[in-house]
């Protein structure tokens, strides 16, 4: 019975292997698109226009006050009724490199807002221009305190690309979901379906550890 | 097109929304109540000088943080049945939700209570007060207050995690949503009315935050 099982299991990995590749792509795609715009959006953010400040803002809010798989919902079956069509794949994309934008944002802004203002002054007297006093003087300093939780953010989108299983995307979970209607067997199935977010996660986990120490520690600093 | 976005089957269905709000208030409430009783529990392991108890609150706590939630509950939803242990899919939910918020409790817990300067304790040591006095009198009553803002952060995260349970057939919030997109097809309508009401606990839950920062003085001290 184990053993039968376990053969079964082991039957299914070319489709464990496509859903482990679903989620590192799905994972990948919007964890890049999504810290351009996050740090695009957290440089207007900071920018001094109170209008697209406010906009930002409040799409910010708007999603991280409502659940992610409401999000993917709203996202897969409004925008077909608005007459926009888009598959699984697209959908899920969208809304987590949304999701990632947003709080990459929030990650950005709090960077930005802890470099010191003598440091903007004295690049504004030393004559550079926005984008420079930006690209030379504040975001260097600013990524000491937005590179830790942007690996730890990482880390969620990750986790959190696990819910686009909802839309019948599939992923690394719902290739456990099929293969335990199969294999009645949801604790050993399930345990290799984390396994395999465990073995992309841990090192990046350990590295947003090993990150907030070194940048705490190079400048005398308790922790964040 | 969204032009014939229908409110009054919104209204309709209010009484369903109600009870799906009710149902996710009160299932978020035992959840994060289970998740501090958790939480405690491996913050208590984790602060061990012996390895015996440190080592299995660490190894749980970092497979919590490295799997997703989802994974886990399912693992408990597929797997308690084989082990014979059958349960309303509510209790499995609620279970889930105490298990994975439980670790990040602990964390948050750990680091309230390392956050405490040493002094406070060689004072503790001092006045000869054993480690129990210490800690009831000295150390938690500080902690306490620097870990209530992160925890409020934490219970915002569970709340929204709760959605999640709509997928084993827990008819909360979002449950209620996906019956009025499948019963009357009108997606829109579902899912923007919870989507609104997340916001409102969201909304609740964030200036409850804020006040504890201001009232418990810890204005720009969050972590």
């Amino acid at each position: 019975m184990m053993w039968q099982q376990l053969q079964s299991i082991a039957g299914s990995y070319p489709l464990a292997l496509r859903g482990l590749g679903m989620t590192v792509m799905l994972s990948l795609i919007s964890l890049v698109l999504g810290t351009l715009i996050g740090f695009g959006l957290g440089i207007l953010r900071t920018g001094g226009n109170r209008l697209i400040g406010g906009v930002i803002g409040a799409w910010v809010d708007l999603i991280r006050g409502t659940p992610f798989l409401v999000q993917i919902f709203l996202i897969f079956f409004i925008l077909p009724e608005l007459g926009i069509e888009l598959d699984a794949l697209t959908a899920g994309i969208i809304a987590l490199t949304n999701l990632a934008a947003c709080f990459i944002c929030e990650i950005v802004v709090a960077g930005i807002r802890s470099v010191p203002t003598g440091q903007v002054e004295a690049a504004l007297a030393s004559g550079l221009s926005r984008w420079q006093r930006m690209r030379q003087v504040v975001l260097p300093q600013a990524m000491r305190i937005v590179l830790p939780p942007l690996v730890g953010q990482y880390v969620l989108l990750i986790k959190d690309s696990s819910v686009v299983s909802a839309i019948g995307l599939t992923d690394l979970t719902r290739v456990g979901w099929l293969v335990v209607q199969r294999v009645p067997n949801g604790l050993l199935v399930f345990f290799l379906v984390g396994l395999g977010y465990f073995i992309v996660c841990y090192p990046l986990i350990m590295l947003a550890r090993r990150l907030e120490q070194r940048m705490g520690a190079a400048h005398g600093e308790v922790q964040l | 097109m969204l032009e014939n976005f229908s409110f009054r089957t919104i209204v309709e269905y209010l009484p369903l929304f109600g009870q799906g709000l009710v149902t996710t208030v009160w299932l978020s409430v035992l959840s994060f109540a289970g998740a501090l009783a958790v939480g405690i529990v491996l913050a208590a392991m984790n602060l061990q000088r012996g390895r015996l108890f440190r080592i299995p609150a660490k190894a749980y706590i970092d497979a919590v943080r490295a799997t997703p939630l989802l994974a886990q509950l399912y693992f408990l939803y597929f797997g308690l049945p084989r082990l014979g242990i059958i349960l309303p899919e509510l209790v499995v939910g609620i279970l889930a939700l105490s298990l994975n918020s439980g670790a990040y409790v602990a964390e948050i817990i750990r680091a309230g209570i390392l956050s405490i300067p040493r002094g406070q304790v060689e004072a503790g040591v001092a006045s000869g007060m054993t480690y129990v006095q210490r800690m009831r009198l000295v150390i938690l009553p500080q902690a306490f207050k620097v870990t209530i803002p992160p925890l409020l952060g934490q219970a915002i995260v569970l709340v929204k995690d709760s959605a999640l349970l709509s997928l084993i057939a827990v008819a909360e919030l979002t449950r209620a949503g996906q019956l009025l997109a499948s019963d009357r097809f009108m997606p829109a309508e579902g899912f923007i009315t919870i989507a609104a009401f997340y916001l409102l606990l969201y909304y609740g839950l964030k200036g409850l935050a804020a006040l504890s920062e201001r009232r418990l003085g810890l204005a720009g001290a969050r972590t």
